[in-house]
């Protein structure tokens, strides 16, 4: 806290000109970063994706015989899998995102997650946003302390797509939230200039009351402006049924007109599939991968400056179950894209999908913390130092670097 | 003659001087006590209702506190009786309430479902969830109804209290066919003697499910299934946020010890191997680990389930626990940072009285500390607080549950919707934000409107009267330059409002 106002102050003081100062090589860096703005998208996708069937390792026969009727074909057979690197491929139902891939800007990591063996949705998604694997107690989340981290100077730097904060953002920075779906401009009571006059002359003073109002008061102004703005230029893109997808094309938007928003949080739901999972994924993968290519081509050329992080709680068993679905398992895909990613890639240690090979007899292992990968984007593409990782990390071990960042 | 009607008239005049240099003190004494009544009500309660202001000064704030204290002495309200007894699965029991839920589940169709269309196995998921639902929505209006319509206001404040500090989540498992009988014999509790209340919370499935300890058992290589040895979950919550406090001196070995001694503490509603208790509690003997634990610097041979009721007795008595407790209620009922004078002193009356909580409250409320003036109107409420006392004041007694319940959604309070052990908090730094102002104050206008009363808007004169003489300047201010229409929101949305 005091480091962050003391940084505010000297940049104030002295304008852009701020030489390095001393040893503290960080104080450059810092202010340096305001000029820098790189921008992190965390995808939660919540109800625990089973991995295995959207990064498909077509070349490992176990994988066709723990899964008779809900593996993903060959590739080249119908509904076969999307060739990527000769031994995994893709699940057809996200072919729009094959072209970044090509590109070299998508990347995935199998057999990642969370360290914790809970197989609880609950429990797993509240330590996967919170950080802190099996510490229930933490009040806040990851995002949120790296927002802390981050410099800061105008009311939107972090933006929520939902309507309540989830634990991710939930701590003492304000966050901004966008309705989800097409409604994020609709109004409420208080842009109403009548009632907003009104309660301007109330919340005027400077008491924590009045300055929480007034910052919610700039960022909801900030927000309206941006995606109205975009509503009127960009018409041609209504009539989309898919709610994520027009929320990725918001963020996007919200990105681009340089809000300073450099966080960004959405979920989607429903990947559940203790049933008929077949017939999920065939319907849910497109809007998800629809939504991924939206929001990389919404963003044009920050996307180079962007990293979008896709996470799920926990994978899911590698044998089918009785009702043509997957139960809790563990180990899972980490997805990422953008820009500066060493992409078309995927990052793994496969194994096998032997019984003495998996967690516990049934489940990926996870070899890769999840936090692993996140710190990794924070440090080399957020510049977060050491110190600051500790704090959004705290009591993580940095593991080697996966090199993730080209 | 002349001479007495001079006299007279002396006396009436030096009279007339004293009594017109009497009444700004007079005023003064009235707008004291005016206030005083109005801490009592809003630390009390959730909030003043119309009249009340009135009715506790006449009373007195003795007579009121007394009554809210021992609040079998208050009938209950009829209204609040009559809509809880038009919520089914609110008369229903908790195993009843399973037992339904159960029949949807396709594993318990003959020949384990096996033989069911997929469409039939999606009808009955689907029924299954609308059921889950139905009974989590029952659960959340009658806590809504409690809190806003029940005449013991203060035993509702206490449930809130309580129910934070033993915090289950609606979400996990089956706890949603549980919370409302967990609700209840907290509530039952809430103004008694903590040994039971932390008794009760031990044995209750919800917490047993919620903290994890009906997967807590003796390692067992023999055994198949989930329940492969022991959790630490429930017994490190159990010291750090239910009895001792972070830094109440405990360390990982009593953990590991905790954990063992409640190895076996589940429950059950299977006929299959025997019945749980009247509350579904069942102590699993085959589970648990005999083996003798030192707990607290104290050897606890290991005998079963008299173990379990040994720690607890420790930890209700420990004195890190009368601190710990001490400690929170103040923050609730005085300052987000309570004066450590008032802690001390609960916390001796806490171990003096062993664990009574009327007793501790009593002492609390008669403390100089919640009655210095500065700890007027200085707590932010939360954002349940704050639309219940919005409700009251403006006398909306059967509000849309749903918007109501929206609105705390928005306001990132669901009911029952604290993922996490440690409950909502209840300070400012939890609840000031610059969304949540934005969206108080939204919310306000609404409710002025008629939102949440079926468009019946909210008179502003009548929220003056039942609200008193409390506002600053600055809010008056505001109000007076604000075209009519909008004074109720402007009232309902005002700092004062949002403080209790």
């Amino acid at each position: 806290m005091k480091r962050r106002k003391l940084l505010q102050t000297i940049a104030l003081a002295s304008g852009s000109m701020l030489l390095p100062v001393g040893c503290n090589s960080w104080v450059a860096k810092e202010v340096s970063g305001i000029n820098n703005r790189k921008r992190l998208v965390t995808i939660f996708l919540r109800g625990a994706i089973d991995g295995l069937n959207v990064v498909v390792p077509h070349q490992d026969s176990g994988y066709y015989e723990a899964r008779p009727t809900i593996a993903v074909p060959y590739p080249g057979e119908k509904g076969g899998a999307i060739d990527l690197d000769g031994f995994f491929g893709l699940h057809p139902g996200l072919k729009d995102i094959l072209p970044l891939w090509k590109e070299k800007s998508l990347a995935f990591i199998h057999n990642s997650g969370s360290p914790n063996p809970t197989r609880s949705h609950f429990d797993a998604q509240d330590y996967m946003e919170s950080g802190t694997p099996g510490v229930k107690s933490t009040a806040d989340g990851w995002m949120n302390r790296l927002l802390f981290s981050l410099p800061q100077d105008r009311p939107t730097q972090a933006i929520n797509v939902g309507n309540t904060t989830p634990k991710i953002l939930q701590g003492k920075m304000a966050v901004a939230n966008l309705t989800p779906g097409k409604n994020s401009t609709r109004p409420i009571a208080i842009d109403r200039p009548r009632v907003s006059a009104a309660f301007d002359l109330m919340y005027a003073g400077q008491d924590s009351l009045s300055k929480a109002y007034q910052e919610g008061t700039k960022a909801r102004g900030i927000i309206l402006e941006e995606l109205n703005q975009e509503m009127m230029s960009a018409n041609g893109n209504a009539g989309s049924v898919n709610k994520f997808v027009d929320d990725a094309g918001e963020v996007a938007q919200l990105m681009v007109s340089d809000a300073r928003t450099q966080l960004a949080f959405m979920e989607v739901g429903g990947w559940d599939t203790h049933i008929g999972q077949k017939a999920t994924f065939k319907r849910s993968l497109p809007n998800l991968g629809k939504g991924l290519a939206t929001l990389a081509k919404g963003l044009g050329s920050l996307y180079s400056d962007t990293v979008i992080v896709v996470i799920s709680e926990f994978g899911r068993t590698v044998k089918e179950n009785g009702n043509g679905g997957t139960d809790h398992g563990h180990g899972n895909v980490m997805w990422l894209l953008g820009g500066g990613i060493n992409g078309g890639k995927i990052y793994h240690q496969w194994q096998g999908l032997g019984e003495s090979e998996l967690y516990q007899g049934r489940d990926l292992p996870v070899q890769i913390d999840f936090r692993n990968a996140i710190a990794e984007i924070m440090k080399q593409h957020l510049s977060i130092s050491n110190r600051d990782l500790a704090y959004i990390f705290p009591k993580y071990k940095l593991a080697k670097s996966l090199n993730l960042l080209s | 003659m002349k001479r007495s009607l001079q006299n007279w008239l002396i006396i009436f005049l030096s009279t007339a001087v004293l009594w017109l240099g009497l009444l700004p003190y007079n005023q003064a004494i009235a707008k004291e006590n005016q206030d005083k009544a109005l801490h009592y009500i809003s630390r009390l309660s959730f909030g003043v209702r119309p009249g009340q202001i009135q009715e506790v000064q006449n009373s007195g704030v003795e007579s009121y506190l007394q009554a809210q204290l021992n609040p079998e002495s208050i009938p209950e309200s009829p209204i609040l009786k009559q809509r809880l007894g038009q919520l089914d699965s609110l008369n229903k029991t908790p195993i009843d309430l399973l037992k339904s839920f159960q029949k949807y589940d396709i594993k318990r169709q003959p020949n384990n479902g096996r033989n069911l269309l997929e469409t039939e196995k999606k009808e009955l998921i689907k029924k299954r969830a609308k059921f889950r639902s139905s009974v989590r929505q029952q659960a959340q209006k009658a806590h809504l109804l409690y809190g806003l319509l029940s005449e013991r206001q203060l035993q509702e404040v206490m449930v809130d209290f309580w129910f934070n500090h033993f915090n289950v989540f609606l979400n996990k498992k089956v706890i949603p066919f549980w919370i409302a009988d967990y609700e209840n014999d907290i509530r039952s509790h809430a103004l008694g003697n903590f040994r039971d209340l932390l008794g009760l919370t031990a044995h209750h499935p919800a917490m047993l499910v919620y903290l994890d300890n009906d997967l807590n058992v003796a390692p067992n290589k023999k055994r198949k299934g989930p329940l492969k040895g022991i959790n630490e979950n429930y017994a490190r919550e159990l010291m750090e946020l239910h009895t001792l406090g972070v830094d109440g001196g405990y360390t990982q070995q009593d953990v590991i010890a905790l954990a063992k001694i409640f190895t076996g503490w589940s429950w059950s509603v299977d006929r299959k191997g025997g019945l749980g208790d009247e509350n579904s509690f069942r102590f699993f003997p085959q589970r648990h680990d005999y083996s003798d634990k030192i707990f607290l610097g104290q050897t606890i041979p290991g005998t079963g389930i008299e173990e379990g009721e040994k720690a607890l007795d420790i930890l209700a008595s420990h004195p890190e626990t009368a601190k710990f407790i001490s400690y929170k209620l103040a923050q609730y009922f005085v300052a987000d940072e309570p004066p450590a004078s008032l802690v001390n002193r609960l916390a001796s009356k806490f171990e003096s009285s062993d664990g009574n909580i009327k007793t501790v409250l009593d002492t609390l409320f008669h403390s100089p500390e919640f009655n210095d003036p500065k700890y007027y109107q200085n707590k932010f409420t939360t954002p349940y607080q704050y639309l219940l006392a919005t409700l009251r004041a403006s006398n909306i007694k059967n509000p849309n549950i749903k918007r109501l319940k929206g609105m705390l959604a928005q306001l990132s309070m669901p009911i029952y919707g604290c993922a996490t052990p440690d409950g909502y908090q209840n300070t400012q730094e939890a609840w000031l934000n610059p969304e949540g102002m934005l969206k108080r104050v939204s919310f306000a206008n609404t409710i002025a409107n008629g939102g949440l009363s079926n468009k019946k808007t909210v008179n502003a004169k009548q929220l003056r009267a039942t609200l008193g003489n409390q506002f600053s300047p600055n809010t008056k201010n505001a109000i007076a330059k604000s075209p009519p229409r909008l004074h109720s929101s402007l009232i309902l949305g005002s700092p004062e409002m949002m403080s209790r």
